[in-house]
């Protein structure tokens, strides 16, 4: 009997009831870990003792009778993204390898709080920097329905972790898809909730105007209720939003969609997208018209400058955000042999500390923003980032929701890309208009491609502050794929592992 | 032509603070080439009476009562640096020339 192919959901459940207790429920992670991560390569650190202790700690405060959080024991993997007191924090760069952080993300101390058991750090692109994970300094991660191809990225670690069944919850970020692709490519769902829903106060910063953390799961369920612990206002955060969070695990169980408006985008889809992602993702429209909705066409032209505007934008703020590796405080420091000055160690320092992409966005993003280049490309890209906002208002003005393929393949195999960044970067590119206009964003699978028997994402966006819209037509879908299939689209991917 | 020249590419490691060997400039001199011919249609997008748009939220002057909380303690504050001294940050010779 093991509980780790259950939801987080049906955990909490068996919890509550004394059928399994929090440190049991750990030690089958951390075996499945053992078995499966050699091949999957989703963890980059695994913190056993601290993950027991608070499992402990849940199970004596049970036994004591004390009201518990929800997904209190449940286990969880963290994107290493997110500073956690005293546990190796990477973000994937040798620049802070070793680094320990002296505190608490917001995220984490929520997580603390609400008994949610971290089992440990997954592996990402450098700073966050990508759609493969390939970019991790230290090795990429394996997508577990095929692991000759890629987990997405940045967050392939967090949603390969749920898809290997290492962990039935994850916390990503999401700054151009970075939670939403890795879900798509994995057959997991991953939410990018509205900008200021939930606190950046401990996350390593990229590109401060568009980063976002969010929860992940293997159901649209689960994904509510890690959400719920993670979303609310911090005055550690200054761009927080200060307002309720909207009911997503009421949204998720509503199952109803009746009179909804769905709005296809027409620029996101059709040319560019794979044949097999295009027919799952039209059989999934067919899906929420049977449970009533209506389907709308909506048009959002300037959408084809997106990508265009976000290569700009991210990288700028990314030249700014990552000055703060300058080997003086924390971090590596390399050269300092007493004959060297400050800025010749930071150079040596930031030379061998940080990856390719990353020094390549660093020098875009210095350049689009030198004196001379910024009106024509920081300037330009941030009035495009205006027009994709007003797109997303009128297409929201004749529809509740508007939905996409997540990506415009399934997962390609590792290395494929690798050398071509152009080619890199279009896998974002439905993705990437989300995080311009701040609004919310989810990925659930809507089945597997027929050429390949990969899963496909299927994205519902809603507009900001309204993340409950999301969780209500996904979670609908969600129940009507399955009923259709006859079971999730989970219990068919490959068996891993010795056991 | 090329957007951007191997001597400019320099230049602007410098400004970063990030030291590259010869072939590094090389390489990414044609990367950021290709990479700014791919990014260079913002400009015909966007027109001067569009605002630009800097932040999803329209938040402006968030700010938190004057007031002291509890913060890191010297010693949490200087566990991750490479070199400490009298509960200070040590760092190479800033001004002037080095030995």
């Amino acid at each position: 009997m093991t509980f780790i192919y259950n939801t987080a959901a049906e955990m909490s459940i068996a919890l509550a009831a004394k059928e399994v207790s929090a440190v049991d429920l750990a030690n089958e992670h951390f075996d499945r870990i053992a078995d499966v991560d050699g091949d999957v390569h989703a963890f980059l650190y695994l913190d056993k003792e601290g993950a027991l202790a608070q499992a402990k700690d849940v199970d004596a405060k049970r036994a004591a009778g004390e009201k518990l959080s929800p997904l209190a024991g449940v286990p969880l993997a963290l994107k290493d993204v997110m500073a956690q007191r005293g546990i190796p924090t990477t973000c994937g760069s040798k620049i802070l390898e070793g680094w320990r952080p002296p505190y608490d993300a917001t995220v984490v101390t929520r997580l603390k709080e609400a008994g949610v058991v971290i089992l440990g750090k997954t592996n990402m692109d450098e700073f966050a920097m990508g759609s493969s994970t390939e970019n991790s300094a230290y090795g990429p991660t394996h997508n577990p329905w095929d692991l000759s191809r890629i987990p997405g990225g940045s967050g392939g670690g967090s949603s390969a972790s749920l898809a290997a069944f290492e962990a039935p919850l994850a916390i990503g970020t999401d700054t151009g898809g970075s939670i939403r692709q890795p879900a798509a490519v994995t057959g997991t769902v991953g939410v990018k909730p509205t900008y200021g829903a939930v606190s950046r106060y401990g996350l390593v910063a990229f590109s401060s105007s568009l980063d976002q953390a969010g929860p992940c799961a293997r159901t649209v369920l689960d994904t509510a209720m890690l959400h719920e612990v993670i979303a609310g206002h911090d005055a550690k955060d200054s761009s927080s939003i200060n307002a309720p969070v909207p009911a997503v695990v009421a949204a998720a169980k509503k199952l109803d969609v009746k009179g909804m408006k769905i709005g296809v985008i027409k620029e996101l889809g059709g040319e560019g997208f794979q044949k097999g992602v295009s027919e799952r993702f039209n059989e999934a429209l067919e899906e929420l018209v049977k449970a009533g909705a209506e389907i709308v066409e909506v048009s959002c032209p300037n959408f084809e400058y997106a990508l265009a505007a976000y290569y700009l934008i991210a990288p700028s703020e990314a030249s700014s955000n990552l000055a703060r590796f300058d080997s003086m405080r924390y971090g590596l420091r390399v050269g300092d042999d007493g004959s060297r000055g400050a800025e010749e160690v930071m150079s040596l320092t930031r030379q061998a500390g940080f990856g390719k992409e990353v020094k390549r966005r660093i020098i875009l993003g210095t350049y689009a923003l030198s004196s001379g280049y910024y009106d024509a490309y920081y300037g330009s890209a941030q009035r495009v980032r205006t027009l994709i906002m007003r797109d997303y208002e009128a297409a929201f003005a004749k529809a509740d929701v508007l939905v996409s393929p997540t990506a415009p393949t399934t997962a390609f195999k590792i290395g494929e890309k690798a050398d071509d960044p152009v080619a890199m970067y279009l896998n974002d590119i439905a993705t990437i208009p989300v995080n311009m206009a701040g609004i919310g964003g989810m990925s659930l699978p809507c089945g597997l491609a027929a050429e390949d028997n990969l899963p496909v994402g299927f994205q519902i966006m809603s507009p900001a502050m309204k993340d409950d819209l999301m969780y209500q037509v996904g979670g609908t879908l969600e129940a009507a794929l399955n009923s259709k299939w006859g079971s999730t689209l989970m219990s068919q991917a490959p068996k891993l592992g010795a056991k | 032509m090329a957007a951007i020249s191997r001597d400019e590419v320099a230049h602007l490691a410098r400004l970063a603070r990030i030291e590259m060997s010869s072939e590094e400039l090389d390489h990414l001199a044609s990367e950021l080439d290709q990479i700014l011919h791919a990014v260079d249609r913002v400009q015909e997008a966007a027109k001067d009476d569009v605002p630009p748009t800097s932040h999803p939220l329209p938040l402006k002057n968030v700010t938190r009562p004057d007031v002291v909380i509890p913060s890191l303690s010297p010693e949490d504050a200087l566990s991750g640096a490479p070199a400490s001294d009298e509960q200070r940050f040590k760092v190479p010779q800033i001004l002037g020339d080095a030995e």
